[in-house]
């Protein structure tokens, strides 16, 4: 029993240890305090909302992709189960409002298409470079996986896209910033580009920058995470399986162990 | 030490109490530690089967403006090289008057009709437009790309294409007609979009 | 343990096989009747888990290397791409990152618990050094397979980490440079860096499997050491291997697995750290670099010691000085469990080592130096003073006369014991007793 306790407190240290150390290491992260969401998708049974990843698209594409690359996603994902699930021919209607560069043709030109599902996102600038160029020097990040690239990933992203302020009266901001509330140093290259109204809702969503900021984080969970509610479904099996698997093999051991247990009691009780 | 049986302590091989439920339950043990290794086992082989992005990149448009008549061009497609040859009145006509009987393979091997379709020249031949033929270029046999696209290829016995891995023959409709391949050349899914534009996959 | 085979050939072709290659004989011999000491706790299943982890391990990564592009430009893409587009992609890359991590949990408990229950002791000192050598495989691996990812973190950490090399121009000026540029392949971290990290990646996996086979080995010579530390006596100490610690490590295992799939399939990104989910950019060094958890203990002793030169040295040495830890303790008796004293101090270096795992979290200023270096200070301390000395001043408890006295109490045991009873000073020397259980070994 000594030997069960101890093994028992050993086995707490080394799992508290594992576990309290990264979020420790995150914490120690610097920048301001950044406010937890209700989001959808939380574990273990969340799942995305199919109507607000459209509208996150939608503001993606109305607003984000003037200036934002998404290059590891492709026009067909927003027809893949588990995201925004826009039906075939709204996907290749989607596609085909982009104009992509393909070729060389015969006579060794490229040529502009309309898009189609297996292309990637159009970007917006042909090359790092040239973004810098659009937007004085600063390069607008991929948003690929950006809601994993950063700490606490869609509650920053929530917080940053609604925290542009009137920077404090004491505070110096550089030429070509902005103040946001959330952002690590609060002077964000980034201009504040969510205005009520700005994007168009056609399902009785409220078009507020509170839900336009919700929903594109909606969507941007899923363009990092496109099979996590795959993910959250093996998973329930592969713990339901594991749960059972476990008691058996508890029961399996002590059935095995009982013939030991019993004799040793005997051998006590001999004496 | 030296005296161990089964168990290292021999004493325990005579208990008597219940070793049939002892049993039920290793064996029960067993079979989920067998269940739970299969499973595991999928996800490593299921990875090798084509990605979601090779999937996707399943269709290409070509256009055939630029093929006159006896003219052939060659497009990839899913990797493989698809022949689509306009062909001459006499090519078609040659290939009309072949017997089904004659051929080694009576289907038509076309993706866009039922499998047990014929391999009549009209099954072979685009949908109301007899002179294009559109097919994969791979030889049925093991997969070599067969001669006959270029002009001055040698097409083999029978005006079509030929095989120069292993010798097979194959007519002007793409059809097998001497040699090891046992099959015509396939069919792709596809349809024109335009009098000279189509979309293969 | 040495002792005579009972493998008996049922079949003729386990009879032909048995005089050309007897597999079979070895699975019969060392994992089912093998005998292991009866009251071996939970803790003596991670060396099982650990193999199951290996294997994991090693499969999932021969898969992934299937998918992944060792170049500069596709590398971070290309798990992008396994994560989106390969099938089950997610799965596996998940399992194989959050699998390092498993992997390092198991180990440190497999080696705290050896380091309690004095396991490194005689006979079992080149058991112990062939652990710390797997362990310094595996740093190697982590280290190299967290590189792949080439993320912001994985680049600015083969930078920091390659960099240290260059300390040695402090020796021979030039030569840590000249090493430096030679792990490179050129003037920076880059394409030939990443190439070779991921040959090397992929080999050092099987360099482990090998190893791995020898510490088996060379755990079968003399057995298992158990929680009392008092040698294996007679045959009513031990059960046989199968079906008493299969179905015990097989318990143990699914109980591990549920951690692990917990963290697959619902946290997989929790032990890791979102700088490294934006490409790796040489120009932009991130604010903050962490290794990943199970490196932080030994990145904050390189941290605590302000000299470059010395903080590598510090560094290295920390890991070194496992591998003589069965010459620095100086006990006669092994399980820390009987050792009054020396057990304050065990405990204190178990603080000791998870205060400098959160230490190599933080950033290097102000009072987290400080007590950087009082536990960097501690931990050195406690390998090669408070072990020589503790061992020599200590009166260690009263040890069981027996495995078997231990789990029934004093009298039940003393039926089927043998040898004389003798007193517990005699017990207490591992020497004498081993000597007895070999020479009945070899009957």
């Amino acid at each position: 029993m000594r030997l069960l306790r101890r093994s028992l407190a050993i086995l707490a240290l080394c799992a508290f240890s594992a576990a309290a150390l990264p979020s420790i290491s995150h914490a120690a992260g610097e920048g301001p305090e950044i406010a937890a969401q209700e989001w959808s998708w939380a574990p273990p049974f969340g799942r995305f909302d199919r109507a607000q990843l459209q509208r996150g698209y939608k503001v993606y594409q109305r607003v984000c992709a003037n200036c934002h690359s998404m290059n590891l996603l492709s026009y067909r994902n927003l027809g893949e189960p588990g995201g925004p699930q826009f039906s075939e021919a709204a996907v290749s209607a989607l596609a085909a409002q982009a104009q992509i560069t393909d070729g060389p043709d015969d006579t060794g030109k490229m040529f502009q298409r309309p898009g189609r599902p297996s292309d990637r996102f159009r970007a917006p600038y042909a090359n790092a470079q040239a973004a810098r160029a659009a937007n004085g020097g600063a390069l607008p990040p991929d948003l690929s996986v950006m809601a994993k690239a950063r700490p606490k990933g869609p509650d920053y992203i929530y917080a940053m896209l609604t925290g542009y302020e009137d920077p404090p009266v004491d505070f110096k901001m550089s030429t070509g910033m902005h103040y946001n509330a959330a952002f690590p140093g609060h002077q964000i290259a980034m201009p504040n580009v969510l205005v009520d109204g700005v994007v168009e809702y056609t399902d009785g969503t409220e078009a507020t920058v509170s839900n336009y900021s919700k929903d594109v984080t909606a969507f941007l969970m899923w363009a990092a995470e496109p099979h996590l509610e795959q993910r959250y479904q093996v998973g329930a099996r592969i713990m339901i399986f594991l749960i059972v698997f476990a008691i058996v093999m508890y029961l399996t051991k002590k059935a095995v162990w009982s013939r030991v247990h019993r004799r040793d009691h005997a051998a006590k009780s001999e004496t | 030490m030296a005296s161990s049986d089964t168990s290292a302590d021999p004493s325990l091989d005579h208990e008597e109490n219940d070793p049939s439920r002892r049993d039920v339950m290793m064996i029960a043990a067993g079979a989920f530690a067998a269940i739970g290794g299969a499973a595991a086992l999928w996800p490593l082989l299921d990875q090798m089967n084509p990605d979601a992005s090779t999937l996707s990149l399943a269709t290409i448009e070509v256009d055939l403006a630029p093929v006159e008549e006896g003219q052939a061009i060659t497009v990839m497609w899913r990797g493989k090289p698809v022949f689509i040859r306009n062909r001459t009145a006499e090519e078609v006509e040659e290939a009309r008057n072949v017997e089904l009987s004659a051929l080694p393979d009576p289907l038509a091997r076309n993706m866009n009709l039922a499998d047990t379709a014929p391999a009549t020249d009209e099954n072979r031949a685009a949908l109301d437009k007899e002179p294009w033929l559109v097919m994969i270029g791979v030889c049925t046999h093991l997969g070599c790309i067969p001669q006959g696209q270029s002009v001055g290829a040698y097409k083999g016995e029978y005006g079509g294409w030929f095989c120069p891995c292993h010798g097979s023959s194959y007519d002007t409709a793409g059809r097998i007609r001497k040699g090891p391949a046992p099959e015509n050349m396939y069919i792709p899914p596809y349809a024109f979009t335009s009098d000279t534009k189509i979309k293969i996959g | 343990m040495a002792h005579e085979s009972t493998y008996q050939p049922t079949s003729g072709f386990a009879r032909w096989l048995d005089s050309r290659l007897p597999i079979p004989r070895l699975v019969h011999d060392q994992f089912v009747v093998f005998p292991a000491p009866r009251n071996l706790n939970y803790l003596w299943t991670f060396g099982a888990i650990l193999s199951f982890l290996l294997v994991a391990q090693i499969a999932t990564g021969i898969v992934l290397a299937m998918h992944y592009q060792p170049t500069t430009a596709d590398a971070f893409n290309s798990i992008e791409k396994i994560m989106r587009d390969v099938n089950w992609g997610w799965l596996l890359r998940y399992a194989h990152a959050v699998g390092a991590s498993m992997f390092f949990l198991a180990a440190y408990i497999h080696m705290f618990r050896g380091l309690y229950y004095g396991s490194y002791k005689a006979p079992r000192e080149i058991l112990w050094i062939l652990g710390c050598l797997i362990f310094l495989l595996m740093i190697a691996t982590a280290f190299m397979g967290y590189s792949l990812v080439w993320g912001q973190m994985s680049f600015w950490a083969v930078t920091v980490i390659t960099n240290l090399f260059s300390s040695l121009d402090s020796v021979i000026p030039g030569f840590g440079t000249m090493l430096v540029q030679w792990i490179w392949g050129g003037f920076s971290v880059g394409e030939p860096t990443l190439n070779r990290l991921f040959s090397l990646h992929y080999l050092f996996p099987f360099i482990i499997a090998g190893v791995v086979v020898l510490h088996v080995w060379a755990l079968h010579i003399p057995g298992s050491n158990n929680p009392t530390g008092v040698d294996v006596k007679t045959s009513s100490d031990t059960l046989s291997f199968h079906p008493y610690f299969t179905i015990k490590d097989g318990f143990a295992a699914v109980m591990f697995f549920i951690l692990f799939a917990g963290l697959v399939f619902y946290a997989p990104n929790y032990l890791g750290h979102s700088d490294n989910y934006i490409p790796a950019d040489p120009l932009v060094t991130p604010a903050h670099i962490v290794p990943e958890w199970y490196f932080l203990p030994f990145y904050a002793i390189l941290r605590a010691i302000p000299d470059k030169l010395m903080g590598v040295i510090a560094m290295f040495a920390s890991i070194a000085v496992l591998f003589v830890i069965p010459w620095l303790d100086t006990s006669r008796i092994r399980s820390v469990s009987y050792r009054p004293i020396f057990k304050w101090f065990f405990w204190l270096f178990i603080i000791s080592c998870i205060a400098l795992g959160y230490l190599g979290a933080q950033v290097a200023e102000g009072w987290y130096v400080f007590f950087s270096r009082v536990f960097t200070a501690y931990y050195f301390a406690f390998f090669l003073l408070v072990m020589p000395i503790v061992g020599l001043i200590e009166k260690p408890k009263r040890l069981p006369g027996s495995i078997t006295e231990s789990v029934l109490g004093p009298q039940a045991s003393s039926a089927p014991v043998a040898k004389p009873p003798k007193d517990s000073s005699v017990d207490a020397m591992p020497g004498g007793a081993v000597a007895a259980a070999a020479a009945e070994g070899r009957a």
